[in-house]
């Protein structure tokens, strides 16, 4: 249990996915301009990291390793290769699933979130998700708080963000660094910011 | 065509960067800078993969049904970085698990996607292939400017090799540890967005609020 909130903290905070990997960036810049639609994009992020890391793990661990198949009658085989594009398979589906259940059950967050979810599919900080599952060997536990923890911090990162850049839109500031170029350099301080995490241990 | 070849080389480097103008393909672009040779080799992997799936969906671009054609694209791009993936890792082990995840990520690239989407999908396959290449290579750019920025002053060094002596090994240069660390990359794509667009300043983008100097009363 104390492994598991301490991978929660590491990577909500320490290993945050948008800050110090920078993944999600292109949506990160690009939809960091209001803090209710950075909220509704970073909640929808949580969800479908919360629940694509898991589903990639049980993916890998019951198909894909070497070994993986015994249970089909083929102990030699190792798909590890086919890894990027089952990921990917399964995070577009997922991700489909989840706009239906949601218009189908629960229109309200439907249309809260409906908007973002297609863009979900192409974030960089989901697909990265699963790929830092499987280079760290994470197990069914460990993959889920990781999934729910570095989707937490990403919409962390993405609402402070678009707190700053509420604010910085008032400001002065010089022609050739207007929007794109003081974005980066913000989210540059940001990311000093949250180094400062990265003695944290629990 | 309203573009030569040649154009359709040039113009991704710098007048419509994907990069700085576009705002597509940060991410890796600020995770694997802070050596040149892995900058390096990414690019290299980067024009490949967007040059031949452009080519490659412009084929099929009159079989694709527009409603799945998200996917029909992403199998394209996923098979192709998987074998980018796998002749890195039989060819450049080092260099591959430097990169580690960001090679997977290459399917998610918004450079390969966007351009897939927004030209591949409308033009034949020659053009696609020179946009893919111009595209990847005005990314390649970027990465390289801000890999030799990293690499030089953060270890004194390019390609790994020293160019200038640290003091850990008895020289003279105090390397810059910042430079290593994530924030910077940040700093210097900033930096770099600023000088290019103080040199082209029709990429300049409007004021949402504008200042103006209201007479006292």
């Amino acid at each position: 249990m104390e492994a598991l909130i301490s991978l929660a903290v590491k990577a909500v905070f320490v290993e945050n996915l948008a800050l110090s990997f920078f993944l999600g960036m292109c949506t990160f810049i690009a939809v960091s301009k209001k803090i209710s639609t950075a909220m509704g994009l970073g909640i929808s992020v949580m969800i479908v990291q919360a629940i694509t890391v898991p589903a990639n793990n049980l993916i890998l661990n019951n198909l894909l390793a070497p070994g993986a198949l015994a249970w089909a009658g083929f102990p030699d085989v190792d798909l590890t290769f086919l890894g990027l594009i089952s990921y990917i398979g399964v995070i577009a589906a997922l991700v489909q699933i989840l706009e239906m259940v949601l218009d189908k059950y629960f229109p309200p967050l439907y249309n809260a979130l409906g908007v973002f979810l297609p863009l979900i599919t192409v974030n960089c900080a989901i697909m990265g998700g699963s790929l830092f599952m499987v280079e760290r060997g994470y197990n069914f536990a460990e993959a889920t708080t990781y999934g729910i923890s570095s989707g937490f911090g990403w919409a962390l990162a993405i609402t402070a963000m678009a707190g700053v850049r509420e604010k910085l839109k008032y400001s002065d500031i010089p022609d050739g660094l207007q929007g794109l170029g003081i974005t980066f350099i913000t989210a540059g301080l940001m990311a000093m910011a949250f180094m400062s995490f990265s003695g944290v241990k629990l | 065509m309203a573009q030569t070849r040649r154009e359709m080389l040039i113009d991704p480097l710098v007048d419509n960067n994907p990069i700085t103008l576009q705002v597509l393909g940060i991410c890796s672009a600020l995770a694997v800078t802070s050596s040149l040779q892995v900058a390096f080799v990414m690019s290299i992997a980067v024009t490949a993969v967007t040059a031949f799936s452009s080519m490659f969906i412009s084929m099929i671009r009159n079989q694709i049904p527009g409603s799945i054609r998200i996917i029909v694209q992403m199998v394209i791009i996923a098979s192709l970085v998987i074998i980018v993936d796998q002749v890195l890792k039989a060819y450049a082990y080092e260099i591959s698990k430097t990169l580690s995840v960001f090679v997977g990520l290459i399917i998610t690239n918004c450079i390969v996607m966007g351009r897939a989407e927004a030209f591949a999908m409308k033009n034949p396959p020659i053009a696609s292939f020179i946009d893919g290449i111009g595209n990847g290579l005005g990314y390649g750019l970027i990465l390289m400017l801000v890999g030799v920025i990293r690499e030089l002053f953060g270890s004194g060094s390019l390609f790994g090799i020293t160019i200038m002596e640290t003091v850990n090994n008895g020289g003279w240069y105090v390397p810059n540890g910042l430079l290593l660390l994530p924030p910077s990359a940040f700093f210097v794509i900033g930096l770099l967005i600023w000088a290019f667009r103080s040199w082209k300043p029709e990429q300049v983008e409007a004021r949402e609020y504008k200042i103006q100097v209201v007479e006292a009363h």
